[in-house]
């Protein structure tokens, strides 16, 4: 299973996935036994958010994979959402502190391309994906089925980060994200310009600024920025960090570094970039306070919390700005921010906000944009294309693109539909050394590059015009099948060869034949 | 590695040394001169970043040119870390004695070159010849770079490919951080027993010979199952005992006025001495400053810290555990100010840092060296001060320049291998076929009688030829392939089939693939054997509504072994058969393919 995310806008039974369906493919079974491992890309709550309700509640025991760092931040992300829900808007426990951490007691680290056995069959191997720390693409081989699951990825590098790096692999499926599948950006640095002109407006007008943010990820990136900012710019108006959950989280940025963009790897001995000198942590009694602030508050798309909190307070004056990630998940306050420029927001009968401040929607994402998920699926050339984690409508339109320019099938299946993709299957069989050298003989003939199949370059198929290996398949009733040369056979059956030629036919042979044809033959 | 070196002191007055040669050190590495000979290799496999040391020498021959060097990312980094250290110091003697420009230097023709070579041969030169070839001057910074460029590094777990051929993959060996045991795997079938037995015979060292270390992550599946069973701990706790009596050696010391030197390059070993120094310090509520004193201090401290995935697992829970702050002691200690790190004894600031007594690592190996020469002429002749020494290393010799030395030394031994009663039970484990022994070793490790394996026994600078263990290949047939085969039963017994398909070799795997365009001649037949009944072919010629005969002339088949058969209709043909060959005489295209139908059912093909 790879991730076990939840829905960020349900509030009810459908936040998490529809777990029943594990159990209906395989009937009799339990969790632990229908599904080999449950592999999590990177710590997005929409990621890893059910999986302390599937282990803790739902009782899957089996063996649970993520990064480093993920392991390591993803308590982090699960109890800072738990409290949400509990604390501040008073619902029920889905699962509990303890949960969690006997959740993530389950979990065994991997490090990117490490690669694990997981069962007799199951391969799966971790490459970087760039998103947030630690965030992975999972490939994923049973026999000699292959697939990648990308998880969210980035293709360019951010402040922190760097850009998905993966090996080229034979693939039957790729399944991919498709959050952008219709728009590409442009140029990294104008975003950041514009992002960082907002803000100090914002902050030069006496206003406050409100970013929210998820713990971790969004929040470090910006904050390398606005810290890189303040010291160029000589600003002195604090920036804060929400429930010091955001500092704590930069303790395990600096353990981590070697997940972050080489740019950081190569500098960090002199300056830890997470060592923020104009960061300090922000007090619930300094909402009311007066004079310009940037705050950085969770959860991200104002989906309740604290960022819910202080929005409602600063939201009426139109002196502040709010800032918003690029993408916010339908039945958000963020989401409907977006859409439109709504004055009036209704939380529920009884209150509603009045939005007067100004609202800018950041236009870096750590998602890829579609011209990174054509790039990625272009230099991967699976057989086939899943896109998942989009909108539909996009879907369609990147799908008619993958089929059309790369000429793969493509599918984007909604919530329980079921797709069927044909994978290849490899028997396995012995070769005579000789059959094998046979090959690589007449290979090497053809090629500049000599005895490439014993001991040369990576042999990828690539190139057309290589001679077909001509062999003989044997098999005998209770051995296994072996594949060999003619000789080999011959000598196997103690037969002598008989050897048929094709002449021309001339008549004269003909009368010859009546005759006596060893002479002729003889001088053939 | 550099097994040991020429011992060159620096300086003129040191103690009675007189004899001791005054010039540019030269680096003993019999392991690259012996490389150099056999006139370069495919790939080298580095499993620790001590292991690398002497590799320079090598990827600067032009015989190495084309040579891959595969090694931990974490073994490469700390490996360059050390080669750099090595080289800055070298630099201290080159700035004093000036560069060797004419060729080899003086000592090299005279005198002492004999006397060094007679005291040298107990210690490091096993064979009775005075071969030089292993003296080497030190390599260059272009050279380690050039080094660096060939070095491809790896993580743990990650497989990589070499050649198409061989797919590597480094485990933890759990000695050191970044050490590994190399698997091998080919596309021949049990190839991969092979590298188990590498991976036993890789860490058998000559003395001490144990294979895990608190410090250190173990996976991978063999792994897990050897340390479950072999390990039990009793390595960890011996050596974690080693290094508390280091540390009370140390304290000791520090409690009567002396100071501590610890020239020691094993990383994981200096910081576990810095965790438990700092506690037996505080305990006793002792204040002495520790120094680091290395040009490669400052990176080490502070990418130490950012490892978690190369140690071991009660290491990686303080990541976890959201309790601590640091996955090492020393942080605390650099923070609180008790640990100083600068780059080199004259460094900016460290004067007024220094404090006697006081504790000081310095990576270097020989006491030849930059800092340790300097202050174990300093606090030689002081018998409160203590040097902690590794063992292996001639104390005689190494202490030769700064005699008479009234200094206490400690030499300890660490983790570095297997120990040899753990080989066979780890044997029965991974249950190889074949296991290569050193040689030496055959008396301390009686093979046993009754195991399934047989054993070969390998020694230094004797090549030794490994058999296959299996002759054939295993190859993939993609089941696209397989169902396009058209066998033919030869027996009740026996099935045969013609296969027409592109053998790929990747990842160390053999793969038919089918050929993109299927020619329309799958059904000839290419390899035909046994002799031809011409009655038979005649009767199969007739069945297909072909007018054929024997000629008149020989119908009763008793001329010889020759066998004609005339056709005249469809087409006009002559087919001739003798007992190792056939002839088909024929113009008409379609004729022939009828004639060859007729024929191939009558005669053993495929």
């Amino acid at each position: 299973m790879f991730d076990c995310g939840m829905h960020m806008g349900h509030h009810d039974h459908q936040r998490y996935p529809d777990f029943a369906r594990i159990l209906a493919a395989t009937p009799g079974a339990d969790f632990t036994s229908a599904i080999s491992c449950v592999v999590i890309t990177h710590f997005h709550l929409d990621h890893i958010g059910a999986l302390p309700y599937f282990t803790e509640v739902c009782g899957y025991h089996g063996p649970i994979y993520m990064t480093y760092p993920t392991k390591a931040l993803a308590p982090l992300m699960l109890e800072d959402y738990r409290k949400v829900m509990v604390d501040h808007r008073g619902e029920e426990e889905q699962y509990s502190y303890e949960d969690i951490q006997n959740c993530m007691k389950k979990v065994i680290p991997l490090d990117l391309k490490q690669t694990i056995q997981v069962d007799r069959e199951l391969v799966i191997r971790a490459y970087y994906a760039g998103h947030v720390l630690g965030a992975a693409m999972i490939y994923a081989k049973v026999g000699d089925a292959a697939l990648v699951y990308t998880g969210d990825y980035n293709m360019t590098p951010d402040r922190h980060l760097g850009a998905a790096q993966i090996d080229h692999l034979k693939l039957d499926l790729l399944i991919t994200e498709s959050t952008y599948a219709k728009t590409v950006r442009d140029s990294k640095h104008a975003r950041e310009r514009e992002f960082l002109k907002a803000v100090h407006k914002c902050v030069s007008g006496g206003g406050k600024v409100l970013i929210p943010a998820f713990a971790l990820g969004r929040a470090q990136e910006l904050c390398i920025l606005l810290d890189d900012y303040w010291e160029r710019m000589n600003l002195k108006i604090p920036i804060y960090f929400s429930a010091g959950l955001t500092i704590q989280a930069n303790m395990y940025y600096k353990m981590l570094i070697g997940w972050t963009s080489q740019k950081i790897k190569d500098s960090y001995t002199v300056h830890n970039p997470f060592d923020f000198k104009h960061v300090c942590d922000f007090q619930r009694s300094f909402i009311n306070d007066p004079g310009p602030c940037v705050l950085f508050a969770t959860p991200g798309m104002i989906s309740g919390g604290f960022s819910l909190e202080v929005f409602k307070r600063w939201a009426p004056s139109e002196k502040n700005l709010v800032t918003l990630p690029g993408y916010c998940v339908a039945g958000t306050i963020g989401h409907k921010l977006m859409s439109g420029k709504p004055t009036r927001i209704d939380l529920d009968k009884e209150t509603h906000i009045d939005v007067r401040c100004q609202i800018h929607q950041l236009s870096f994402s750590p998602h890829t944009d579609s011209k990174g998920i054509m790039d990625l699926t272009e230099f991967l050339s699976p057989s086939h294309v899943i896109l998942v984690h989009g909108e539909k409508p996009q879907m369609s339109f990147l799908k008619e693109r993958i089929e059309s320019e790369l000429g793969m099938p493509c599918y984007y299946p909604a919530n329980n539909e079921t797709v069927s993709i044909p994978t290849t299957k490899n028997l396995k069989i012995s070769a005579t050394d000789k059959f094998i050298a046979s090959c690589s003989t007449s290979q090497a003939r053809d090629s500049t590059q000599k005895s490439n199949l014993i001991c040369g370059n990576h042999l990828s198929g690539a190139n057309g015009d290589e001679k077909l290996a001509e062999g003989i398949l044997l098999m005998e009733k209770s051995k296994d099948a072996k594949i060999l040369c003619e000789d080999e056979l011959l000598q196997l059956l103690g037969a002598e060869g008989h050897s048929l030629q094709f002449e021309p036919l001339l008549h004269s042979r003909i009368g010859e034949a009546e005759t006596d044809i060893v002479d002729d033959l003889a001088s053939e | 590695a550099l097994a040991a070196f020429a011992p060159v002191p620096l300086g003129a007055d040191c103690g009675d040394a007189g004899d001791l040669i005054r010039a540019v050190p030269y680096y003993w590495s019999p392991a690259a001169a012996a490389a150099a000979k056999a006139g370069g290799v495919d790939a080298v496999l580095v499993s620790s970043a001590t292991g690398m040391l002497g590799l320079p020498f090598l990827t600067r021959l032009p015989s190495f040119a084309n040579t891959k060097v595969y090694v931990t990312e974490l073994a490469a980094r700390i490996g360059k870390l050390m080669m750099g250290e090595l080289m800055e110091m070298h630099s201290e003697f080159v700035r004093y004695y000036g560069l060797d420009t004419d060729g080899s230097p003086k000592w090299m023709q005279g005198e002492k070159l004999h006397k060094l070579l007679s005291s040298l041969q107990n210690i490091v030169i096993e064979d009775e010849g005075m071969d030089l070839a292993p003296l080497m001057p030190l390599y260059s910074a272009p050279n380690l770079e050039e080094c660096m460029r060939k070095t491809q590094t790896v993580k743990y777990g990650e497989e990589v490919c070499f050649n198409g051929m061989l797919m590597l993959k480094a485990s933890s060996s759990g000695l050191e951080l970044g050490n590994c045991v190399w698997s091998i795997k080919g596309p021949r079938a049990n190839f991969s027993s092979l590298n188990v037995m590498d991976e036993n015979n890789e860490n058998l060292g000559e003395n001490a010979m144990v294979c895990d270390d608190s410090l250190l992550r173990a996976d991978g599946v063999d792994e897990d199952e050897y340390v479950q069973c072999l390990s039990k701990n009793d390595d960890i706790a011996e050596e974690i005992e080693r290094i508390s009596f280091i540390c009370s050696c140390i304290s000791d010391a520090i409690k009567s006025g002396g100071s501590v030197l610890i020239p020691i390059g094993r990383l994981g070993v200096i910081l576990l001495i810095l965790e438990h120094i700092s506690e037996t310090l505080l305990s006793s509520n002792m204040k002495v400053p520790i120094f680091m004193i290395s040009d490669a201090a400052e990176k080490i401290i502070s990418f130490t810290n950012a490892v978690p995935e190369w140690l071991c697992k009660p290491r990686q829970e303080k990541l976890f555990s959201r309790e601590e702050e640091a996955l090492f002691g020393h942080v605390e200690l650099l923070k609180e100010g008790r640990l100083f790190l600068f780059p080199h004894l004259y460094s900016k600031g460290l004067l007024a840092a220094w404090k006697e007594p006081c504790i000081v690592f310095c990576l270097d190996w020989s006491l030849r060296h930059s800092t340790a020469v300097h202050l174990l002429r300093r606090w030689h002749a002081d018998k409160r001060n203590l040097l902690v020494l590794e063992q292996g290393v001639d104390t005689e010799l190494t202490l030769k320049p700064f005699t008479p030395a009234a200094i206490q030394v400690l030499e300890c031994s660490f983790l570095s291998g297997i120990k040899v009663r753990k080989v066979n039970p780890l044997l029965a484990v991974l249950k190889p076929k074949l296991v290569l022994f050193p040689e030496e070793l055959k008396s301390w490790c009686p093979s046993k009688e009754d195991a399934p394996w047989s054993y070969l026994y390998y020694s230094k600078g004797k090549t030794i030829e490994i058999p296959n263990i299996r002759e054939d290949f295993v190859v993939g047939l993609p089941t696209d392939v397989a169902f396009g085969l058209q066998p033919r039963q030869l027996d009740k017994a026996i099935a045969i089939a013609r296969l027409r398909a592109k053998l790929h070799l990747s990842k160390g795997q053999y793969v038919l693939v089918a050929p993109k365009d299927q020619s329309d001649e799958s059904n000839r037949q290419l390899l035909h054997w046994g002799a031809v009944d011409a009655g038979r072919l005649l009767s199969a010629l007739q069945e297909k509504g072909i007018e054929c005969a024997f000629p008149a002339d020989n119908d009763d088949g008793s001329a010889g072994c020759e066998r004609s058969i005339l056709i005249t209709s469809p087409g006009e043909a002559l087919v001739k058969m003798a007992p190792d060959r056939t002839v088909i005489y024929c113009d008409d295209e379609s004729t022939t393919k009828q004639i060859y139908d007729a024929l191939s059912s009558v005669c053993n093909g495929i």
